[in-house]
C-alpha cells in the first residue's frame, strides 16, 4: 500500500508538471458529491422499480400462503370434529341395535315359554279328562258285569232248586 | 502512469490516470461515470425486465429478483432489527446491488476494447470517489436513522455503557466511513491490479485463478459493505433495555 501511495504521489507530482492537471489514486474531486447524488437517485429508482413491487409480490404470496394454511387447518379441524361426531353416532346406533336384538330375543323367549306353558296345561287337562272317562267307563263296565253275574247266579240257583 | 520494470508493448497498466471532464470549474472523473452508467443501466434493465409482470407463481427473472429481495431483506432484518429495517431496506439493497454489479462489471465487461484519451474504464468502485461517496452516505444515514428514531437521546449511545467510551465512540464515527471506503476501494483496485499485472506478465491461463478469486472477493466486498452499513444503522436505532 505504501509503495502504491508513494508511486501515486510521485505520479501526481510528475503528472502535475506535465499535464497541468493532477491525477493519482487518491484524487478526490467533484466526482464524489455527484456519485453520492447518483447513488441516492438510484436508491429512489430501485425503490420504485424493484424493492416495492417485488416486496409487495413476495409479501402478498406470504400472506396468501399463511391464510391458505390457516384455512386448511380450520378445515382439517372441522373434518376431524365431524369424523368424531359420526363415529359417536355410529357407536350409539350400534348400541341401539344391540339393545333391540336383546329385547327381541327376550320377547321371543317369553312367547316360546308362554306357548309351551299353555300347551302343557292343555295336554294335562286333556289327559285328566281321558283318565276320568276311562275310570267311569270301567266302573260302568264293572257294574254291568256284576249285575250280570248276580243275575246269572240267581238263575243258576233257581234252576238247581227247582229241579 | 506507474513505470513498471517490464514495459512490454502488448499490455499497458495505468494507475491513477483519470479521464477528466470539465464541468464549470469542477473536475470529474469521466471514466468512473461512464462505467457506472453502464452498470446502472444493466442493473435497471434487469430490474425492469424482471418485474414487468409480477405473478404469484414466479417464473424466469422474477425468481432471481425475489431471491435477491429476500436475501437483502434477511440481511437488513438481521442487522437492523424487526422494527426499523423496512425504512432502510431500499438503501441497503441499493448499496449491495450497486457495489455488486460495479465489482462484477469491472471484472467481467471487456472495458479494454473502448479506448479513452486518458485513463481507462474499470469498476467504478476502484475509484476512491465512489467508495467515499457511499461511505459518507452510510454515515449520514446512520446519523439520520438514530436522530429521527430517538431524537437527542441518540447521543446517549456515546456514553453507553460508561462515559469512558465517549472518545472511542467519537473516533468510531470517523473510522467507520474511512474503513468502509478504503476496504472496498483497496480490495477492488488491488484485484484489478493483480489481474492486470498477471495478464501483463503471462497473458494466458495464469490470470484465470486470480480472476475467479477476484469475482469471489468482489461479491464478498459488496456483502461486507452492505452488512456493515446495515449494522451501523442498526446500532444507531437500537433501543437499550434499561
Amino acid at each position: 500500500m505504501t509503495s502504491w501511495l508513494l508511486l501515486a504521489t510521485a505520479d501526481a507530482v510528475t503528472g502535475a508538471a506535465s499535464r497541468s492537471q493532477e491525477g493519482g489514486l487518491f484524487d478526490l474531486d467533484a466526482t464524489l458529491p455527484l456519485m453520492a447524488v447518483q447513488v441516492v437517485l438510484l436508491t429512489f429508482i430501485l425503490n420504485a422499480l424493484f424493492f416495492r413491487p417485488v416486496g409487495r409480490a413476495v409479501e402478498e404470496r406470504e400472506g396468501y400462503i399463511n391464510t391458505s394454511r390457516a384455512e386448511a387447518k380450520q378445515k382439517l379441524a372441522q373434518t376431524e370434529r365431524l369424523a368424531a361426531d359420526l363415529s359417536e353416532q355410529l357407536r350409539g346406533a350400534r348400541q341401539d341395535a344391540q339393545k333391540l336384538i336383546v329385547e327381541a330375543e327376550q320377547e321371543a323367549d317369553k312367547l316360546y315359554r308362554e306357548a309351551l306353558a299353555t300347551a302343557q296345561a292343555e295336554a294335562i287337562t286333556v289327559r285328566e279328562q281321558a283318565r276320568r272317562q276311562i275310570e267311569s267307563e270301567k266302573e260302568q263296565a264293572l257294574a254291568s258285569l256284576k249285575a250280570d253275574a248276580d243275575r246269572l247266579g240267581a238263575l243258576i240257583v233257581d234252576r238247581l232248586l227247582a229241579a | 502512469m506507474v513505470p513498471l520494470p517490464l514495459a512490454l508493448p502488448f499490455a499497458e497498466l495505468e494507475v491513477g490516470q483519470q479521464f477528466y471532464w470539465q464541468l464549470g470549474r469542477l473536475h470529474l472523473h469521466g471514466q468512473v461515470f461512464l462505467s457506472s452508467w453502464v452498470v446502472i443501466g444493466a442493473l435497471l434493465a434487469l430490474v425492469v425486465l424482471g418485474s414487468r409482470k409480477m405473478e404469484r407463481d414466479p417464473r424466469g427473472l422474477q425468481n432471481l429478483l425475489e431471491f435477491l429481495w429476500t436475501y437483502i431483506r434477511d440481511l437488513a432484518r438481521e442487522q437492523i432489527g424487526e422494527k426499523a429495517y423496512r425504512d432502510w431496506l431500499p438503501f441497503i439493497g441499493t448499496l449491495f446491488l450497486f457495489i455488486f454489479v460495479c465489482n462484477w462489471g469491472g471484472a467481467l465487461i471487456p472495458w479494454k476494447i473502448i479506448e479513452l484519451p486518458n485513463g481507462e474504464l474499470g469498476a467504478p468502485t476502484a475509484d476512491i470517489n465512489t467508495t467515499v461517496a457511499m461511505a459518507l452516505l452510510v454515515s449520514l444515514s446512520y446519523f439520520y436513522a438514530g436522530l429521527s428514531r430517538k431524537g437527542l437521546r441518540y447521543f446517549e449511545y456515546y456514553v453507553e455503557p460508561t462515559p469512558i467510551m465517549l472518545p472511542f465512540k467519537i473516533i468510531e464515527d470517523f473510522t467507520k466511513p474511512l474503513s468502509l471506503s478504503f476496504r472496498l476501494f483497496g480490495n477492488i483496485l488491488a484485484d484489478e491490479l493483480v489481474v492486470a499485472v498477471l495478464a501483463f506478465l503471462v497473458p494466458v491461463i495464469v490470470p484465470l485463478p486470480a480472476m475467479f478469486l477476484g469475482l469471489f472477493t468482489s461479491a464478498i466486498q459488496a456483502l461486507i459493505f452492505a452488512t456493515l452499513a446495515a449494522n451501523y444503522i442498526g446500532e444507531a436505532v437500537h433501543e437499550e433495555h434499561h
